[in-house]
Order: C-alpha cells, then structure tokens, then sequence
C-alpha cells in the first residue's frame, strides 16, 4: 500500500488509523447520507416533482431560504460591528463582551428558542416595550429572523475578528496623513481587506440559518404557508409517516444549500484572482 | 515610533454592546430570571419529577456513549490527515466534516431512513427484534452524526502546524509506536484535544433538532433534556421548562469559561477553528 497510494513516511499506524476511520465515517456519515440520496426516488421522478412542487413546501422553502440570506445579510454589518468594537475599543469588561459572543453556539438551541421567545414576545422585556408601538416580533417573520441573527452572529464575528487583527495600522495611517477621512479610510482600504472574511462569515451564517431548527420553532409562530420553516416540514412529514416526502424535502434543501455555497467560494476564488 | 488605530468613538462602542446585550446576553438573563421569579424551591422541585430525571439520566447516556466513541474516531481520523500524505485525503476530510452543513433534522432524518419502520433495515431489525428509531440506540447515533467532526476540527490544524519531527525524534530514539503517541503526540494536543472532548459534550447534551426527529418523544423513555424542556414548555408548564433550561445554560457557560480558560493558557487567537454548524 505504501508508496503508492500513500506518500512513505517513517511513522507508524496507518493502516490501523485509516481502517478505522474508514469504517467510522462509512457508518456515521456515508452510509445514512446515502438513504438520503437514494430514498426519494421510491416516489419515482414524478413523485418527486409533484412532492416539490406543493404550494407548502414551496413556501417553506421560500421562507427558509429567504430568510437566511436576509438574516445573514443583516447579521454581516452587526458581526462586523461587534468584532470591530473587540479588537480596536478599549472599555471595561471587553472580555467578557468577547466570551459573550460563543454563547449562541454553545447553548442548546431549545434553550435559545423558549429564550428569545420569552424576551421578544407581547408580553416579554422587549417584545413589551415594542407592543405598544404595534410592532410584533414573536410568532411573526421578524421573530424567525431575530433567532437566525443570533445564531448566525458568532460565525461572522470569529471570521471577521482575526482578519481585522492583523490589519497594520500604518496602512491607515498613510491613508489618514494622504487625506482621507475616517469614512473614506474604512470603505476604501479597511472593507477591502476585510471582504473575503465578511463573505466567508456570510456563507456560515446562512447555511447555519437554513438548518437551524430549534431556536426558530419556537418564535416563529408556525403557521402553515406563513411562518413555516423547511425543517419543521420535514418534521411534519414524518410525523404524518410521509418519510419519502420528508426525504424530498430534505434533499433539495441539501441540493440549494450546497449550490448556494458553492457560489459563494466560486466568488471567494474570483476575488482572490482579482485582488491579487 | 509605532502607527496607533484612532481610538473608536464612544457611540459605536455602546452600538455594538447593544448588539451583544439584544441578542445575546439578555437571552441568558432570561433564562436565569425565569428560575428567580418562580424561586429556588420552586425551580428546584422542578428536578423530583420522575421524568425530568430520566430526561436527565438518558442526556448522561447519550453523551457518555458519544464523547468517547467521537473522541477514539476523531483521534485516528486526525493521525490519518494531519500525519500522511494520500490519494483522497481531502475528500476523506470533507466526508469528515460533512456533518456540519447538514440541518440537525436532516441528521435525525436519515437514521429513520435507516433504520425506521420503512427504512432500510427495518425487515433485518424485525427479524432481530430490535428497536433503534423511537428508542435510545437512534438518539446515540442521531446524536453521533451530529457530533462527528469536533475533535477532528480541533486536531487537524494543530497537529498540521505542529509537524511531525517530534514524533520521528521519538522513533529514531527508539519508541515503540505506542509509546510514542502516548509521550509525544497526546501531551503535545492535550489541550485542542481537551477542548473539542468539552465541545463535542455539549453538543450531545444540548443537541434538539436530530434527537426530536428519531426520540418520538415517549414521555421518562426517549426524552433528553432539551426534548424535556420542549415538552415541558409546550405543555404549559414554562417555569420547569425553565429549570430544566437553566441546567443547560449551566453547562454552556461552564464550557465557555472552560474553552476561554484553554485559549488563555495556550495563547491562541481566538479562531473559527471550533465553529459548529
């Protein structure tokens, strides 16, 4: 085997470590993605049209796609904001602001869901303050859109924040002494610069949004058409033992979330040319 | 003499902290505020009902059967990529982290294809009278697809930057193999190891999406305890909801504080490294 599939190397364990991982992602990942792939088509080509093409889905579809993006185009400024904040302010507690920003990913998204629902419902803390104004965000479009923000924000601020570090100063500072002012500088020197990681934290906060699935439920109302998310179709499918139509669905939200990332690294290797 | 940022205008410094405040930490507080207003007693007597303990005890099995299994796998994937040069090595990688694009339903989706009363290996399962969807064995698995690529995502850059000449060292010194990934390789990843085992935990404690799909939601059987706290909350019964929420929250500030304390101590800019899907 070595030599000619593998490169030789003087340490020891390959094969071992190869076989097991093999087996290892052959079961957990492979082999269930495959029932993935392959199950849909027991409705055959036609089945599978006309499970696509019912007006639910296609409005679940719409709406988780829809809001993903908006969500991640609204959570690319607000990341921004934030990591700009950390790694240029000086204030007390930046730390703590710092740490603060992992909790979305690691708290249980059930927990994130009764969470922000409680907050942002008629009768929560700020869901209170906005009723009398008639706004509504729980159990409505803007509430689906606050639970995909938070959980798309720590993508975009981890992404951003390195890049942002190491930044020179002196880059800015030429174009300050060059007369450029404050605005001028970010548009033209800083946002360049940045560009590839905002683009890299926009196609994370998406895909994460598309998926997400506990933390939306909860807020979003529900409501067939309206404020159904594509996951909680699938879950409805299965429930209705409908596993093929779930299968469909979960298929194409695969198929469209994979073709949007691939656009977003074909744009990623044609900046990259262009800038260079 | 060095070039020096301007110094970032108050105005935006409190934008960006009511950012934080609006998403982040007022969610948490909320958490914590439910438990107070309903009091201690109250909120701890929500942990005597039978159900919330087995809810509980089955978030215990559930992690305490993945961690190890993920963590074993994780390690040999990682000598794997990060040690050899091989026809298919990046694909390898990309199967391995596959699991992080996919919507944590999805990944609760195909185990009923699997294994479900129409899936696959139903009629093979009937034979052997075994259960695995609506039962524990679909949320361990459920729960170790989604869990998949944290001690690999962890391992890989750091072994990749680290290089393989101690190792070698090691060997030419004489090292049995075994001897050397004990007294080489493991204390030298201890850490990022350390960190994607607290990760990956978390994980199969807080999971929601994948385990609802294959739990069936059998109240004191299949219920972890996020499908607790949902149940719970459904049924009009927020305040235990709650109680049980805040355990949880618990746990995720204890690995927050956990992984900031391993970054402190191994110097490392915070990275996107760890970032889950």
């Amino acid at each position: 085997m070595r030599g000619v599939f593998v490169h030789a190397s003087p340490l020891p364990g390959f094969g071992p470590a190869l076989g097991l991982t093999l087996a290892w992602v052959s079961v957990i990942v492979l082999m269930p993605l495959a029932a993935l792939v392959m199950r849909p088509w027991s409705l055959g080509v036609g089945g599978v049209l006309a499970s696509l093409g019912s007006a639910r889905v296609l409005a679940a579809l719409k709406l988780s796609f829809g809001a993903s993006l908006a969500a991640a185009a609204l959570t690319v400024p607000l990341g921004l904001l934030v990591a700009w904040v950390l790694v240029r302010g000086r204030f007390p507690g930046r730390g703590l602001a710092d740490a603060l920003v992992d909790l979305p990913l690691a708290l249980p998204t059930a927990v994130a869901g009764i969470a922000l629902t409680t907050l942002y419902a008629p009768n929560g803390w700020i869901g209170g303050l906005l009723a009398p104004f008639g706004v509504q965000l729980a159990y409505a479009l803007p509430g689906i859109m606050v639970a995909l923000v938070f959980a798309g924000l720590p993508y975009v601020v981890r992404t951003v924040q390195p890049v942002l570090m190491d930044l020179p100063a002196e880059v800015e500072e030429v174009a300050a002494t060059l007369g450029a002012r404050p605005l001028q500088i970010v548009a033209r020197v800083v946002l360049p610069a940045l560009l590839p990681a905002l683009l890299t934290g926009f196609a994370m906060a998406f895909a994460r949004a598309v998926g997400e699935y506990g933390s939306v439920i909860f807020i979003a109302g529900n409501m067939p058409g309206l404020t159904e998310i594509a996951p909680l179709l699938i879950v409805i499918r299965l429930e209705q033992f409908d596993v093929a139509g779930a299968a469909v669905l979960a298929l194409a939200m695969l198929a469209l979330s994979f073709a949007m990332l691939g656009a977003v690294n074909l744009l990623q290797h044609y900046l990259a040319r262009t800038t260079r | 003499m060095t070039a020096r940022f301007p110094p970032v205008p108050v105005a935006v410094v409190l934008a960006a902290l009511a950012v934080l405040a609006l998403l982040v930490l007022l969610p948490l507080a909320v958490v914590f505020a439910e438990v107070l207003d309903q009091g201690i007693g109250r909120a701890l007597a929500a942990f005597d009902d039978p159900e919330s303990q087995a809810a509980i005890r089955l978030s215990l099995l559930v992690a305490g059967i993945s961690v190890p299994v993920n963590t074993l796998g994780g390690l040999a994937a990682s000598w794997c990529i990060a040690r050899f040069r091989f026809a298919g090595r990046g694909l390898l990688l990309t199967f391995v982290e596959l699991p992080l694009s996919v919507s944590p339903v999805i990944s609760g989706l195909v185990w009923v294809l699997l294994f479900g009363a129409q899936g696959w290996f139903a009629p093979a399962l009937d034979r052997l009278g075994l259960q695995v969807i609506f039962a524990t064995p679909g949320l361990v698995l459920a729960t170790l697809f989604v869990t998949f690529p944290y001690v690999v995502r962890q391992l890989v850059p750091l072994m990749l930057a680290q290089g393989s000449d101690e190792e070698e060292a090691a060997l030419t010194l004489g090292a049995r193999p075994w001897a050397m990934f004990w007294h080489v390789t493991l204390p030298n990843v201890r850490w990022a190891l350390l960190q994607g085992v607290l990760l990956l935990n978390a994980r199969a404690m807080g999971e929601f999406g994948a385990v609802s799909v294959v739990s069936g939601r059998i109240r004191g059987q299949t219920l972890t305890m996020p499908l607790q706290i949902e149940a719970l909350y459904n049924d009009f019964q927020a305040p235990a909801a709650f109680s049980m929420a805040a355990l949880l929250a618990l746990l995720a500030l204890v690995t927050l504080a956990a992984k900031a304390a391993l970054e402190w101590h191994t110097r490392r800019a915070p990275d996107a490294a760890w970032v889950p899907a």
